[in-house]
């Protein structure tokens, strides 16, 4: 029998959500206006491809509870099955024009989940991120012995400017790529925000937070997980399509345990726990990659301190802190609170700028011994062994730490309060 | 004969190596249920402590204290980050430990460079443990630490010898696991603190009602099992290469055993352990391939065959992804593990 209503029932329309999916497409059509050098298109459409990869991967973490440390293995056979793809469209063997590339991708992805999730998808929690993990070292071991499909060291390389131009589009610009891309990203954030609210969502939220009663009321948790997994592996598979159309050139480090650990690394940064987390999450992966590592050789080791401290006070990361102020702003006591703020950011940078420049020295000591001690950090010089740098880095150190930790216990103080505030307020209204 | 005693000696040591590093991790686990994913890490920490200490004290000092020290840093890092996440669930735990190992492998490299270090085993360990003669009239016999170069070059053209040696410091290995093993089986089964951390672990709000310091158990523990592999480390770092990467190539490969053997089973783990060793150590030393194999049968092979990679692939070769081929089986056949009692 179909649902009739038998009443009228105002339904407006969501504005909030036209304006911000509106702007979504704004910032994705004019990116590329306002950042126009080569590198700055380059890394636009990277962050298009790790936007969805994210998306795909918070999918499993962050709706499903399922903590994968292998997720590359769908956006890298991915990229392979689309190189495949692109290659033979080059040669003329498979007639599909290199728009549709991406979505060969993917259902190269969605195969390689079927096949590998259902083994993976039988256990949940930490059984499944070693079974993951297992899959993950599966794969990269087979890409070095099968030659054929990974190309080997030299990996396998393309052209994606194939066939005919349809309307003067070639795919030869950066930027035609990165409208692509961004047609894609778009396409994808709507359809995975939509997979949010079907059922089949629903249900996957439930089986992270209870699994026994999600039984109870007649759902099978593996199959359910095994669903959810195949269709983040059909977002990863078309990242990773995107990602050989981008670079025309895929090795065998894109299915590596690396990429792997970086998806989950930037996913939870960005925030697991809200929808547009992961696209936080995978700007900063492509900065961190391009630019934090041009800055400095222990990128890695600044990333895995972030990491373990926002794990540790902020588990929820960055796009949970935004919306716990978004909260306070929505009570007007932001105000009250930015001082604190502001005293927090400039302590901090104080105490990281004197422990950077002790770890840049180390660095500068372990890899270049034969060349001059000397090196330049923030724009002054340092001497990796004199005493004055040393001295003065631990000195700054610890007077930032110092006051960080001053500034830490007002701004907890000013936090509790604006808490305590917002409980009154809410209870106030209620009672109204 | 003499190629199948050594070979499963060495996968024998391989396999308790192995079992050093994922003991310490099932106690981890079945303990606080938080699956260390630095473990691999703390193993490369004690070898390089241990190197460092090798050259200031002498190796036998190093053996004592690398792991003493490596489960202080364990210790402390249950203390001041692990105990703090424990709030928040199983997940954070294990996100919290995956950074750790990012941070442990930055800075191995920033104290100790990025290539290997020579962590030399001490004259008493660098020999052959024992030597296997293969004399082609008088049979198989044993020699004690190297043998006499008149043992293994025959002056009659006629005799064939062959000598194969097995090193001391795997000998070590073996000797020092099953030591560990043994220790850690009296203190869980026969003394106070172990009936304490195995009531603990099963049953800590009843434990901490009667007065024990659960977290401090935890902590301890924590200690413990990471010291554990601070002592895999000092002797397989010993035996093996000391260097960054050591971490990565036995970090899954433990990960694979607690699965295999069935999360938080000690004997489970002790079992998988041998089996991946023994299986891998042979795979390695055969070079045969199912090419080779249809020949050997009597088949025709076709050009087409003969140039197929998955065909060519020999045994040696496959050998570094039997173990996840052995996990995937065990989840399809046997989802518990070999002697595992959880079913999630």
């Amino acid at each position: 029998m179909a649902l009739t209503k038998t009443h009228y029932e105002f339904k407006p329309y969501n504005v909030a959500r036209w304006i911000i999916w509106g702007l979504f497409a704004l910032i994705l059509l004019l990116a590329p206006k306002l950042f126009n050098s080569n590198l700055s298109v380059s890394m636009l459409s990277q962050m298009g491809v790790a936007i969805i990869a994210c998306l795909s991967y918070n999918m499993l973490l962050g709706q499903g509870g399922m903590l994968s440390f292998g997720h590359a293995v769908y956006t890298g056979l991915g990229s392979y099955v689309a190189m495949h793809a692109l290659l033979a469209a080059g040669s003329g063997s498979l007639p599909v024009p290199v728009t549709l590339i991406p979505l060969v991708g993917g259902l190269g992805g969605m195969f390689f989940a079927v096949l590998f999730g259902y083994v993976s998808t039988k256990k949940s929690g930490t059984t499944f991120a070693m079974i993951t993990l297992g899959m993950a070292e599966l794969v990269f071991a087979m890409s070095l012995m099968f030659s054929e499909f990974f190309g080997g060291e030299a990996g396998v390389s393309g052209n994606r400017v194939v066939g005919e131009s349809f309307w003067g589009i070639t795919y030869g610009p950066q930027i035609q790529v990165y409208y692509l891309t961004a047609a894609y990203t778009l396409v994808c954030v709507a359809l995975m925000y939509a997979f949010t609210r079907t059922p089949l969502g629903r249900i996957l939220n439930a089986v992270r937070d209870n699994p026994e009663r999600v039984e109870f009321i007649g759902y099978n948790t593996q199959h359910v997980r095994y669903l959810a997994f195949i269709i983040a592996g059909f977002f990863a598979g078309i990242a990773g399509g995107l990602a050989s159309v981008n670079f025309e050139i895929v090795t065998a480090e894109v299915v590596g345990s690396g990429r792997s650990g970086a998806y989950l690394l930037f996913t939870f940064l960005g925030g697991a726990t809200f929808f547009f987390g992961p696209i936080i999450g995978a700007v900063l992966m492509v900065l961190a990659f391009v630019l934090l590592s041009e800055l400095t050789k222990a990128w890695l080791l600044y990333l895995g301190l972030v990491f373990l401290f926002m794990v540790m006070y902020a588990p929820g990361g960055i796009s949970s802190l935004i919306m716990m102020n978004l909260r306070l702003a929505a009570f007007g006591r932001l105000k009250q609170i930015w001082v604190a703020y502001v005293g927090l950011g400039v302590t901090a940078l104080i105490g990281l700028a004197g422990t950077a420049a002790m770890i840049e020295m180390v660095y500068h000591l372990q890899l270049n011994t034969t060349a001059s001690p000397e090196l330049v950090f923030a724009g002054i010089a340092l001497n990796a062994t004199s005493f004055n740098s040393w001295f003065g880095s631990v000195f700054v150190m610890l007077t930032g730490f110092g006051l960080f930790e001053l500034a830490r216990r007002q701004y907890l103080h000013d936090w509790e309060e604006t808490q305590v505030y917002i409980e009154k307020e809410i209870k106030r209204r209620e009672a109204l | 004969m003499e190629f199948f005693f050594i070979s499963m000696l060495n996968g024998l040591s391989y396999g308790l190596l192995l079992f050093m590093l994922s003991s310490g991790l099932t106690l981890i686990f079945s303990m606080m249920g938080v699956l260390n994913f630095a473990h691999a890490s703390f193993y490369m920490l004690g070898a390089y402590i241990g190197y460092t200490l090798n050259g200031v004290f002498g190796f036998w000092t190093a053996l004592f204290l690398a792991p003493v020290l490596t489960g202080a840093l364990g210790a402390l890092f249950e203390r001041l980050s692990l105990r703090r996440v424990h709030v928040y669930g199983h997940v954070p735990e294990l996100l919290v430990t995956f950074g750790l190992s990012y941070i442990v492998l930055e800075l191995v490299q920033l104290v100790w460079g990025r290539t290997a270090v020579e962590f030399v085993p001490p004259a008493l360990l660098q020999g052959p443990a024992f030597t296997l003669v293969q004399h082609s009239v008088n049979g198989l016999s044993l020699v004690w630490g190297a043998a006499p170069a008149e043992l293994c070059n025959s002056a009659d053209a006629a005799v064939r010898m062959v000598c194969t040696t097995f090193p001391a410091t795997r000998g070590f290995m073996m000797l020092v696991a099953l030591v560990m093993m043994l220790g850690l089986w009296l203190l869980l089964k026969r003394t106070r603190v172990g009936l304490v951390i195995q009531a603990a672990l099963t049953h800590p709000e009843a434990v901490e009602a009667l007065g024990h310091n659960v977290p401090r158990v935890f902590m301890t523990v924590f200690g413990v099992g990471t010291g554990l592999a601070g002592l895999a480390g000092v002797i397989g770092g010993s035996t093996f290469v000391t260097e960054p990467a050591m971490a990565a190539t036995v970090g899954s490969i433990i990960f694979v055993v607690v699965v295999v053997g069935g999360m938080g089973s000690l004997g489970g783990a002790f079992l998988a352990s041998l089996l991946i060793g023994v299986v891998q150590t042979f795979a390695v030393a055969f070079d045969y391939s199912l090419l080779m194999l249809l020949q050997q049968l009597g088949l025709a092979t076709s050009q087409a065959m003969q140039n197929n990679s998955v065909l060519k692939l020999t045994l040696s070769q496959v050998a570094p992804i039997l173990p996840y081929m052995f996990l995937v089986l065990i989840l399809i056949f046997r989802p518990k593990g070999l002697l595992g009692t959880r079913e999630t």
